[in-house]
């Protein structure tokens, strides 16, 4: 018993390290993938080359961060086989499929037009290669809408029945499966997300470049644009996030408590908990400091609502509340701080101070990184959240993994942490070092990386 | 088409992807095995250019055979992976290390030493688990309800080991005749040389699998050897006969690019002859294709995407592999 647990408790931090890692770098790249977008129809419409440079200059970016997102995702695809190998058998039916779709896209992707994109601009002309930078955007936005409807189906099982042996089988529509309760809405926030971490990180960049010279017309642009989107997206995410917090109030409330910390039943409003010590085993959050009725007021939109706890649930479906607790304000803080951000980034362009505030600069260098801590805290609310199922309701975590030895799992965990960290640090310092340049006229692909692989490339493109 | 049908199809669509992974990354993870070999500077980087611009596109196909296996056969998916825990995840942390140590040797010259030694690493580490899974598979899994029934090194036994160690002579030889094919010069006469002594290596090699094999399971001898099935298997080992002869007569006589067809047949040979042994069981002897495949809606349902994507994959692929047809060369293909 002890052991079985210990291989359970290991292959679950194995498989959230491992989907972890792999997260940051779809987030990025379907970002940037859209701003790669956004900066190409610019320059075809306006003709200034400062657009193309600034074009290129993120296209190398975007093509080792992608290049690190197909080996990371290649792991996942066994991740589910090696760890949880019932779960894989009982729900491959519905879930296999939708997988299989978004392998045969990002496939489909890879090998058509990311090459043209990376490569071609010289060897097709402007509009078929604009067209490739639309198919890449598009590509990775299909992509995260079949994983994304993949994982919602998980909290929100829909349009199945089970089997004689025991298989969650497709009963309805595959609409049914595809559009399930929770999908729109955590498709919404995911992609607002991927945006939002993209232009903070092109803020960052574009404030890092200004702070050693405030003319560069490439850092003014990258940071005008950044901060434009930052003030638009951070308000639509928070709304994004509080009407998915809604959708999973009627669909998941034990999660939403866990998130709140409310473990008792508040029948004249509740309160909003801000700080405190979540602990399932008393039951309680210690030095807790509350706003009184402001719960009820933002889950309910009625601040005499009455909210029930967890304890109206029964013990063994809580999630572990202390790590929810705590990712969803971690999350929730930093949507704020960006939030601020673009507010300050709009107060700076009123006053014509926008490329002259050093301090909004440094905020926004310092505020870079914040994104990929946002989406990363937010799903470990969402997917720790779920448990102590697999698919909400209906399979236990507990009865899905495989039939693991402890040693394996554990000596593969240490692996995996090695060698990520070891290889992708490389990655992300070799990505540092990019944004570290400053972006110049006429930028192109070094004339030393010529053999670069992400994809299927046409050929003479990369040879000069 | 009825249930019965689908699951031979979708067999079929998971054995193309499987076949074209181990053909295509075959070869680029062999010049990986081969590349301390190679002399650093000119022929590490002609070496290397033959394969950068397809060795992701060709690595692709194994995410298509496992997201295939997932979504079409659970049940296979769920007993092999398991099994193989061991191997899989010392697989994919290989493809991670050679992966990756692609795109920065060219990116950090000043390291270039490690990641050359980590793109080799990988290599070899990620061929070994897919050969040694091989032969834990065909030796046989332990299932029971459903389930895998055995320990964590279950997968580890002589017979694995020897598998494990002809794909990656099988590898080292489809990297060492590809580079027959694709460079020129020194590294050319190089490439041949290793090709002929790695063909005798691989045919030793196979020939060991193949007396090995129907001594592991009685089904085996059976399928190969009781008449009148003997008059149809008895051709596979005649064919090897035959491509192993063209083999040495063309690399002897200075072809450059039949070497490497040879070596393509020999693996499509050795892949009937696994079909031959097996099918239609996706574990040798405890799940067929039927038992282990998904209901019709799911397999009917991906048979759509499949059906349109997969053939615009195969022409994509084969354009490319036409694009970059001529002599890779120290700076690219020219």
């Amino acid at each position: 018993m002890f052991d079985s647990l210990n291989a359970v408790v290991l292959a679950r931090a194995q498989f959230g390290f491992t989907v972890s890692f792999h997260f940051i770098f779809p987030a990025f790249s379907i970002g940037l993938a859209s701003y790669l977008l956004v900066l190409e129809a610019l320059w075809l419409k306006t003709g200034k080359a400062l657009y193309l440079d600034l074009f290129m200059y993120w296209l190398k970016i975007f093509a080792v961060a992608f290049g690190m997102g197909v080996v990371s995702g290649i792991v996942m695809s066994y991740q589910f086989g090696t760890n949880w190998s019932v779960y894989s058998q009982k729900v491959g039916p519905i879930i296999g499929p939708l997988m299989a779709y978004e392998v045969l896209t990002a496939f489909f992707l890879e090998a058509g037009f990311l090459g043209v994109m990376l490569f071609g601009m010289s060897k097709v002309g402007k509009s078929l290669h604009f067209f490739a930078t639309c198919m890449v955007a598009l590509g990775t936005l299909i992509s995260a809408t079949w994983i994304i409807s993949a994982n919602s189906w998980m909290q929100t099982p829909t349009g199945f029945a089970i089997n004689s042996s025991g298989q969650f089988v497709p009963s309805g529509a595959w609409s049914t499966i595809l559009f399930n309760p929770s999908f729109p809405y955590r498709l919404v926030h995911t992609v607002i997300g991927a945006y939002l971490t993209t232009a903070l990180a092109v803020g960052a960049v574009g404030a890092w470049h200004l702070r050693r010279n405030r003319h560069d017309p490439y850092a003014r642009t990258m940071f005008s644009m950044a901060m434009w989107m930052a003030a638009l997206v951070a308000p639509m995410q928070i709304l994004a996030g509080d009407t998915q917090g809604l959708n999973t109030l009627h669909y998941q409330p034990a999660k939403v408590l866990a998130m709140e910390g409310d473990y008792d039943r508040n029948p004249h409003g509740a309160p909003l908990i801000l700080f405190g010590m979540p602990s399932n085993a008393d039951a309680t959050v210690r030095d807790a400091v509350e706003i009184p009725r402001l719960g009820s007021l933002v889950l309910l939109h009625d601040p005499n609502a009455a909210l029930p706890g967890l304890k109206d649930f029964p013990r063994d479906q809580w999630p572990p509340v202390p790590i929810v607790f705590w990712s969803f304000r971690i999350m929730v803080a930093l949507g704020m701080s960006m939030l601020a951000l673009g507010v300050w980034s709009l107060v700076a362009r009123a006053r014509g101070r926008l490329f002259e505030w050093h301090w909004l600069h440094r905020a926004a260098i310092l505020m870079g990184p914040s994104g990929f801590v946002a989406v990363i805290a937010g799903w470990v609310t969402t997917e720790v959240g779920r448990q102590p199922y697999t698919v909400y309701g209906q399979l236990l975590t507990a009865e899905s993994h495989s039939p693991l030895a402890a040693p394996a799992v554990a000596a593969s965990l240490v692996a995996f942490v090695v060698v990520y960290f070891a290889v992708f640090g490389a990655g992300t310092t070799y990505i540092l070092r990019m944004m570290n340049r400053v972006p110049e006229a006429r930028e192109r692909e070094p004339a030393h990386v010529p053999q670069h692989a992400a994809g299927i490339t046409p050929a003479p493109g990369i040879n000069r | 088409m009825s249930a019965n049908d689908l699951a031979v199809v979708w067999a079929g669509i998971i054995a193309l992807a499987v076949f074209a992974y181990v053909v295509m990354d075959g070869f680029d993870l062999g010049i990986g095995i081969l590349f301390p070999i190679f002399a650093v500077g000119d022929e590490r980087d002609q070496a290397m250019n033959s394969i950068a611009p397809v060795w992701d596109g060709n690595e692709t196909w194994l995410v298509l055979g496992g997201g295939g296996l997932l979504a079409a056969f659970p049940l296979a998916y769920a007993i092999i992976l398991p099994a193989t825990y061991p191997l899989m995840i010392a697989m994919l942390l290989g493809l991670v290390f050679r992966g990756v140590a692609f795109e920065f040797r060219w990116r950090d010259a000043e390291h270039r030493r490690y990641w050359d030694a980590a793109f080799t690493l990988g290599s070899v580490i990620a061929a070994a688990a897919q050969g040694i899974t091989l032969g834990a598979v065909l030796k046989g899994i332990r299932v029971a309800h459903n389930a895998y029934a055995g320990g964590w090194l279950d997968w580890l036994s002589p017979f694995s080991l020897l598998t494990g160690a002809s794909i990656v002579l099988g590898y080292a030889l489809l990297g060492a005749t590809w580079l027959v094919w694709k460079t020129e010069g020194g590294a050319q006469q190089h490439a041949r040389r290793m090709a002929l002594r790695l063909g005798a290596l691989t045919l030793i090699a196979m020939v060991a699998v193949s007396v090995a094999t129907p001594f592991l399971q009685y089904d085996y001898w059976r399928r190969w050897f009781t008449l009148p099935n003997v008059f149809l298997t008895a051709q596979v080992p005649l064919l090897v006969i035959i491509a192993a002869g063209v083999f040495f007569w063309s690399l002897r006589r200075g072809a450059e690019r039949l070497p490497f067809l040879m070596v393509l047949a020999l693996f499509l040979l050795n892949f009937i002859g696994l079909g031959v042994s097996v099918f239609p069981y996706l574990v040798p002897r405890e799940v067929t294709i039927w038992d282990a495949a998904a209901p019709v809606r799911s397999q009917e349902f991906m048979l759509v995407g499949a059906a349109i994507i997969v053939p615009i994959i195969i022409g994509y692929t084969a354009w490319a592999y036409w694009v970059f047809r001529g002599k890779a060369g120290t700076h690219g293909y020219h």
